[in-house]
């Protein structure tokens, strides 16, 4: 079973973090995703720029309007996200747990994966 | 990290928000930092136990605000004037702070707080001081040792400048549309100040994090005003820069010009940011000081080898620069890009016409015996470099200059007087 597992955390905080800090979290995440490329169970992951990055195209009129910042403000933000293949829901938390372990503060929603496609770019994938 | 670092990073996140929310509610500067601390020593006390609340900030200000009234009740009991028609009434203000604690408030609280940092009347070196005290939440002697200066010394400074402003009538009521712009244009600047005093002390120095502080400031500002195109253009302006970091000096702390530094060690997400945050501003077709400059980092930027560099954009946005903000520097930085599009005769003519009015400008006078040099003449030259010497800024500053006298002097030993 496919499962996306979505990075929420305060954006502001993340952000925040010394160079080192950040490359410590990211150490002890890399070492879990390492445990899962090795068993095979490891899709694709990402971590996304600051909401301040980000522009949304909102549909509320016609033609669409154009607007800059994340489509919602909320207390957390969608930070990244990692898919995973793994046989059932506990061993989805059992992930997410692991993850949690190395990151403090925040949370992570595991959604099953609906409809999956590759990286089709030219060059890209298998 | 441990969950104590953590909190840490979660109080220095919530600052801000938190202390400039407070500020407007007892509008007296000292007496919301004592509510902050106190709401951050409850935290480190309550949090490892019940896990850290879901909105730390309006934590931070709810229990803040409780700790400072108790402590005014306290005060007025022992002054024996316990009215609880008093009392009664603090309660009753209590209820609605928390639905008053929205990000509509927090954007104009934060936006206040480092607007009165940037009084007209402090010099920017005391603006910068009390910013990071106030704002960023660092300790006097950690501001001390980044400006070289003694501990005592700068809390004397702080002191006095945290007077200056209390005096000063500081703007409460909820900023019209053109006053917010005029206030984010002083933070603006200020920012920016930060992070140049980081920028050139260089990695390693005390200063070195004003950059990161800068720019944490920076993404904070945007994320409240958000459709600003001059702020994004500020935060990728400093992002573009930031980047460029770990290969602006050597192993030996000297000073690696753009066009000889190891692009590899480029940090590519600061500079994927800058890059974004530029797109996203061009939309708006309001172009500014910051977007221009920005634009000019993001052309380097994108330039994977020095002879990839689009010089005749960098010229023309100069050009642009020129126009926003004439000023002697900018022409400076755009005889630069002349003399590679069009050879350092035409640029030494650039900037011949400065020379009244940047004679005492340490990079006018290293640009000046480039040229020179480039022109074969060496004389000259090395009179400007030593010119360039006298007034460097930083021992790196001096020590490069030194290196093209040295290398002057090998092929050209000075006549003996």
């Amino acid at each position: 079973m496919l499962y996306a597992i979505l990075c929420y955390n305060d954006e502001d905080v993340v952000w925040s973090w010394t160079k080192e800090e950040d490359e410590a979290v990211m150490a002890k995440l890399a070492a879990v995703q390492e445990r899962l490329i090795k068993a095979g169970k490891m899709g694709p992951s990402l971590r996304l720029l600051p909401t301040t990055a980000a522009t949304t195209l909102r549909k509320t009129q016609e033609p669409p309007l154009v607007i800059d910042g994340p489509f919602a403000e909320t207390k957390e933000q969608l930070l990244g996200f990692y898919v995973i293949d793994v046989a059932d829901l506990p061993e989805a938390i059992e992930v997410a747990r692991e993850l949690a372990a190395a990151n403090p503060g925040g949370a992570y929603e595991i959604r099953p994966v609906a409809v999956y496609f590759p990286d089709r770019r030219r060059g890209a994938g298998p | 990290m441990t969950e104590l670092a953590w909190i840490n990073a979660a109080l220095v996140a919530a600052r801000p928000q938190a202390l400039g929310a407070l500020l407007r509610y007892f509008r007296d500067l000292d007496l919301a930092e004592e509510a902050f601390q106190d709401a951050c020593l409850r935290a480190l006390k309550s949090w490892p136990q019940n896990g850290p609340p879901r909105d730390p900030t309006a934590w931070l200000v709810l229990v803040g605000r409780n700790a400072a009234l108790d402590g005014v009740r306290r005060r007025s009991r022992q002054d024996g004037l316990p009215s609880e028609e008093v009392i009664s009434d603090l309660d009753d203000v209590e209820t609605p702070l928390a639905e008053r604690i929205d990000d509509s408030h927090y954007r104009d609280d934060v936006l206040r707080l480092l607007f009165i940092c940037c009084h007209q009347e402090l010099p920017n070196t005391q603006q910068i001081a009390l910013a990071l005290r106030i704002v960023s939440g660092l300790s006097v002697s950690q501001i001390a040792r980044a400006f070289l200066v003694s501990d005592a010394a700068m809390e004397q400074r702080i002191t006095r400048a945290k007077a200056r402003i209390a005096k000063a009538e500081v703007p409460f009521e909820t900023p019209n549309v053109a006053e917010r712009a005029e206030r984010l244009a002083a933070v603006s600047a200020m920012i920016y100040l930060l992070f140049n005093q980081g920028y050139s002390a260089g990695d390693g120095s005390a200063r070195a994090h004003f950059c990161d502080e800068a720019i944490r400031l920076a993404r904070l500002l945007l994320r409240m005003f958000q459709t600003e195109p001059e702020m994004m253009g500020l935060t990728a302006l400093m992002l573009l820069q930031h980047a460029r970091a770990p290969a602006r000096f050597d192993a030996t702390g000297e000073i690696v010009l753009l066009e000889d530094q190891d692009r590899g060690r480029w940090d590519q997400k600061l500079i994927a940011e800058g890059l974004a945050l530029i797109d996203k501003a061009m939309r708006h077709r309001q172009p500014g000081p910051y977007q221009i400059q920005a634009a000019i980092a993001a052309s380097h930027a994108r330039a994977a080898r020095p002879d990839e560099t689009d010089w005749a954009q960098i010229d023309a946005l100069y050009a642009a620069l020129e126009r926003f903000q004439p000023s002697p520097v900018v022409t400076l930085n755009r005889a630069v890009a002349a003399a590679k599009l069009r050879g350092p005769a035409a640029a030494l003519d650039m900037i011949e016409p400065l020379a009244p009015r940047l004679s005492a400008y340490f990079h006018f006078h290293g640009v000046r015996g480039a040229f020179l040099l480039q022109l074969g003449r060496k004389a000259e030259a090395r009179t400007a470099f030593d010119r360039a010497i006298a007034l460097a800024n930083t021992p790196a500053e001096a020590a490069h200059i030194r290196l093209h006298l040295d290398r002057l002097m090998r092929e050209e030993p000075p006549k003996a007087e």
